[in-house]
């Protein structure tokens, strides 16, 4: 039922997290093609207090929407860019989303920077490459890198850069400096 | 006698999506991943009759390979309901799926290479 490896598309997952307004879809809008998907919210759980959900078999589900990118690299090698919900409420998400990601982009606003941290430790927990990309918003106070890092209690070999998203060619650099740090991780890996 | 049009795109929301499926949530196709890519094998139906508007669309999208995610976007049905439907016509050997890179087997320098070369050329 598989594919024969050589001639086959190949596709990559980029997940982009961060808080509530932190630029996510922004980003990917800036450097690909966006795309909306429909996804349903499971409740079979929660919500239902007065429901007896007793014998009903299945799962019961509203939709949820949300948006990914596409760049298409050369044909037969796409990745794709999924930004990770921002609600806590959508946390059920998170590990299909980053179930075999190539590594996330952390967006962080530095006047709300814990706003990331729930994303750093998801990542760090999981071990998945993950770099930290400063957002600098009109008239928010720049920081240093190294001062995002000390604040966000980063290992020394996470990279952070500072970025701002509705640029094309700021957004690239941020998609390069990730894929860079996840072929590092890879290689030290198989050493 | 042709089947009736409940869910061409001008009718709208008429049908719960999970109509479509015959009120099934599960199926072999549950745990296809966003990207696992998805291409039609070109066989005819061995029943055509059970082939719904949707799948038909689902064989025409993959014939060259697609995404999970970008098939779920292009027939605009949620996700849940288009994992059953790929569930159904890969029981059907209709389709084969390839699951993301990463899990089987690791992407290879030399793919990451390329991405990042891609990606600096955009």
């Amino acid at each position: 039922m598989a594919f024969a490896p050589s001639d086959e598309p190949v596709a990559l997952k980029i997940l982009v997290a961060g808080g509530f307004g932190v630029g996510k879809t922004t980003l990917v809008g800036a450097i690909s093609e966006i795309r909306p998907l429909r996804t349903e919210e499971v409740l079979s759980d929660r919500g239902v207090g007065v429901d007896d959900t007793d014998g009903v078999e299945g799962k019961t589900t509203t939709t949820v929407a949300m948006d990914f990118g596409r760049i298409t690299i050369r044909e037969g090698l796409v990745v794709y860019l999924f930004g990770t919900p921002g609600q806590e409420r959508f946390w059920f998400m998170w590990d299909e989303l980053s179930y075999g990601a190539l590594g996330a982009v952390v967006l962080a606003d530095t006047r709300r920077l814990t706003d990331c941290f729930p994303s750093i430790d998801y990542f760090e927990q999981r071990g998945t490459p993950f770099i930290v990309a400063v957002n600098c918003f009109d008239g928010a106070e720049r920081h240093e890198p190294d001062d995002v890092r000390v604040a966000l209690d980063l290992d020394p070999e996470v990279p952070v850069l500072l970025c701002d998203v509705r640029r094309r060619a700021s957004a690239k650099v941020v998609l390069v400096t990730l894929v860079e740090h996840a072929l590092k991780t890879l290689t030290a890996a198989q050493r | 006698m042709t089947r009736p049009r409940w869910t061409d795109e001008d009718a709208g929301p008429v049908v719960r999506p999970f109509a479509l499926t015959g009120g099934r949530a599960r199926s072999s196709g549950d745990n296809l991943d966003l990207i696992t890519m998805v291409r039609s094998t070109g066989e005819p139906p061995t029943d055509a009759g059970n082939i719904g508007p949707e799948q038909r669309r689902i064989l025409e999208i993959t014939r060259t390979g697609a995404s999970v995610a970008d098939i779920a976007s292009d027939i605009d049905l949620p996700l849940g309901v288009v994992r059953v439907l790929i569930g159904d016509l890969h029981d059907q050997g209709l389709i084969v799926v390839r699951p993301p890179v990463q899990v089987a087997p690791q992407p290879s320098e030399r793919i990451l290479k390329e991405v990042i070369n891609g990606l600096r050329a955009l």
